[in-house]
């Protein structure tokens, strides 16, 4: 059986299910939710693509505009590979049916976002990622591609060739609705489960399922993981309730003002400056806003309509005429799991796409626009290669044995105690990442950090699930996913203590410059925890 | 503040929270007072379609309404509750695919204009949050009827130049389709995204008998009813 299951059913899991099925696998995804309530609905700006040489622009340019906001850190064969498959990727979702805003002149309209040479986003108003997620179901609909809701990932299963090299051979889920534990085999695994922003809890744009868990199942299991420290705060959440208020805002003309009414930075400066430059301001006592009223009611609500409607809600203004209170939030993790050019993971047969894996086309700040041009792109080439390698294995290897074990970890963590509420914990912890692995960070405080968590982490067994019913017990799903991240977490501070310099998203304030000779690397974690570098 | 929750029973919570949406104060009781209360979100920011409930019998995105006092919060309507405020949806999305909501090839050379795109700009809005689908009193009578999201997506990819297989789509929505629909406007009234489900499904019949289909529930009677067309029950 030339079997691929894919974790994960957002963009990048349903590009890589439709690149697998076509090239002759059978394919399953396993969601923990349904497809279309994926973090991919929340991406708002557009994808990244040069089509045309209108305006000076050219494929060139956004391989320079992408290195040069990866401040040192990308892979220049990944970088080049991707903004040259872009227009085709472009392409690929126009035929397939999604609704991209058009010109008067017939074509796919394209905004400037952050950081670019020209307007390159291509964009369905602001409902960009939305809209293509459909759309790509739709498609794995027509696909008849197998597709499993409400699954939550328990660990990745692999076994050992005769040379000693870990490959994958199988997933244990957690079928929320049954509370049963569920064995699936597999030649191949694709990793497609998102980021970790999650881990700032309160203070991250993501949903509230972005909690990093196949990067940690991965790591668990033995895979490399890498550049975690590597975390981008978006200049633009709103002030209460971190929700997101897209680039796509400053890229037609947006002002960030403080509570002088004084502008402070080239809004259109990658995210990492800008962020940087609004964290200045607060820390100046002011507060920030974001000010979109010149651009008029009309084109608000035309190219802009989902954010009046957030705007309305949660800080309850008309950004027509008010002010709209922002602060950074923590939106994208450029790191995860270290992937070949293939898309392959240190682990034979485990496969790693979109957010949760580590591409090296973003490094140390990722462009507005290339995380869903990232998931289409490799994801195609991560469905072929992953249906490649399964086609080619044949190793037989038995799992009937292990679902008692799985069932023996969740029995366990039932009878953790629950002395300590957990929400409570995660909640603080999510604060304390803001204030001490936020923007700014330091030696001290992160090492203070670290301590923290690993005494919330020695604490779990006086945490664990008050609700001990089988089926659909969110409380025992939402205390895995805590323990995803209390995992990355640790992972997230080794890092960001052991890169002393700043970089990117990475900014240390003991250590304020660029330090190409030492750290011009990659940061790689190996499952010991030991960190290294490499180029 | 008191909010009524429908779990086995009905619990009232008193929650001290005032002006908070919905799903805030959902998190709230969760994370500070009943743990084993389950519901569904995702984004916070009304776009992942996960949170949809009924308030005071109206269907709403937890995440972007605001609690009143008193309010009386249960799961959708027309599907299976699997526990507390969460609803199996497996059978509601099949309709998407029983409804073949998809284009039926891949097109590479029609070109669409600004006027083309904006024709389905408000149907492709859709979260598929199911609040029509709770709201839809066709599921009283019909189980297997395609429903007003799935209708929607259909008419998103009938009204598209790139789909070139127009009559298949049509074809395929006769049966359990669009001449099962009321035309009662409920769909209309509790979607989020401002989308109206009963509007495509008469642009949808308009479309079949564009392609040589009539109203069942004419034909059944022949020539039935008045001479001025109104239909017998």
């Amino acid at each position: 059986m030339n079997s691929v299951i894919i974790i994960g059913a957002g963009g990048a899991g349903l590009v890589a299910a439709l690149s697998a099925h076509e090239s002759g696998a059978k394919v399953t995804v396993i969601t923990k939710e349904y497809p279309t309530r994926s973090q991919t609905s929340m991406a708002q700006g557009g994808i990244n693509a040069v089509l045309s040489d209108e305006g000076g622009d050219s494929v060139e340019i956004h391989i320079q505009n992408t290195l040069k906001s990866a401040n040192g850190l990308a892979n220049e064969t990944a970088v080049n590979y991707m903004c040259k498959e872009a227009p085709a990727a472009v392409k690929w979702l126009n035929s397939i049916g999604v609704p991209f805003s058009r010109t008067k002149e017939s074509k796919i309209a394209q905004r400037k976002l952050g950081g670019a040479y020209a307007p390159r986003a291509c964009y369905a108003q602001d409902y960009t990622g939305l809209k293509i997620l459909h759309t790509l179901y739709d498609r794995s609909l027509e696909a008849g591609i197998e597709i499993l809701n409400e699954r939550c990932l328990l660990e990745f299963i692999t076994n050992k060739d005769n040379n000693g090299k870990s490959y994958v051979c199988g997933v244990s889920v957690l079928n929320k609705r049954s509370g049963e534990v569920e064995i699936f085999e597999a030649n191949s695994v694709i990793v497609a489960t998102g980021g970790y922003s999650r881990v700032y809890h309160d203070y991250s744009t993501n949903s509230v399922s972005t909690t990093g868990d196949g990067v940690a199942a991965a790591y668990l299991a033995g895979a490399r993981l890498s550049d975690m420290e590597f975390i981008q705060f978006h200049p633009t959440a709103l002030k209460n309730s971190s929700i997101l208020i897209s680039e796509s805002a400053r890229g037609a003309g947006g002002h960030l003002l403080n509570s002088k009414g004084e502008r402070f930075v080239n809004e259109l400066l990658p995210r990492d400056e800008v962020a940087r430059a609004i964290d200045d301001e607060i820390a100046k006592g002011y507060d920030v806003f974001l000010d979109i009223r010149h651009l008029g009611a009309e084109f608000i609500e035309n190219e802009l309509p989902q954010e009046a409607k957030l705007a309305k809600l949660y800080e309850n203004i008309d950004p027509s005429v008010e002010l709209i209170p922002i602060k950074p939030a923590a939106h994208y993790t450029m790191g995860g799991i270290e992937v070949d050019e293939y898309s392959s993971s240190s682990i034979s047969g485990l496969f790693a796409v979109g957010e949760c894996a580590n591409h090296r086309v973003h490094g140390a700040n990722r462009l507005g626009g290339n995380s869903l041009l990232e998931l289409v792109v490799f994801g195609r080439q991560a469905g072929e290669n992953a249906a490649r390698y399964a086609n080619s294995f044949d190793e037989k290897v038995d799992l009937s044995e292990q679902k008692k074990s799985f069932e023996d970890k969740i029995a366990k963590i039932k009878e953790f105690s629950s002395e300590i509420n957990f929400y409570e914990k995660q909640k603080e912890l999510g604060r304390l990442f803001y204030k001490n692995l936020g923007i700014k960070r330091e030696k001290s405080t992160l090492q203070a950090l670290l301590n923290e968590v690993k005494e919330i982490k020695n604490a779990l067994p006086k945490m664990g699930v008050s609700d001990k019913t089988k089926e659909y017990n969110t409380n025992l799903v939402e205390f895995l996913e805590f323990k995803n991240i209390l995992e990355l977490s640790e992972l997230i501070l080794i890092s960001a203590i052991s890169r002393e310099e700043s970089r990117g998203a990475h900014f240390r304030v003991d250590f304020p410059f660029l330090d190409d000779e030492k750290f011009k690397a990659h940061t790689i974690i190996d499952r010991d925890g030991a960190v290294s570098y490499e180029d | 503040m008191k909010i009524n929750i429908k779990r086995d029973s009905i619990v009232c919570y008193e929650v001290n929270l005032e002006n908070k949406t919905l799903l805030e104060i959902l998190n709230d009781i969760k994370t500070t007072q009943d743990a084993s209360l389950a519901y569904s979100s995702g984004c916070r920011s009304g776009v992942c379609g996960s949170c949809a409930v009924k308030v005071n019998s109206k269907e709403v995105l937890a995440c972007s309404y605001h609690v009143q006092d008193g309010d009386l919060v249960e799961p959708l309507n027309n599907t299976p509750v699997i526990r507390d405020l969460v609803v199996d949806m497996d059978k509601a999305y099949s309709f998407n695919a029983k409804a073949k909501a998809w284009q039926s090839s891949i097109v590479n050379n029609v070109f669409l204009s600004d006027e083309d795109e904006k024709i389905n700009e408000v149907q492709s809005d859709c979260i598929l949050c199911g609040s029509c689908y709770s709201a839809c009193p066709v599921y009283a009578v019909n189980k297997e009827f395609l429903g007003p999201f799935s209708l929607t997506r259909v008419w998103r990819y009938v009204s598209d130049r790139r789909e070139l297989n127009k009559k298949e789509k049509i074809d395929t929505i006769q049966t359990n389709g669009v001449w099962d629909c009321t035309l009662c406007n409920a769909c209309t009234l509790v979607c989020p995204q401002g989308i109206s489900s009963k509007a495509d499904i008469e642009k949808l019949r308009a479309r079949s008998v564009m392609f040589g289909y009539m109203d069942p529930n004419f034909a059944s009677f022949g020539f039935g009813g008045g001479f001025d067309g109104s239909p017998v029950f």
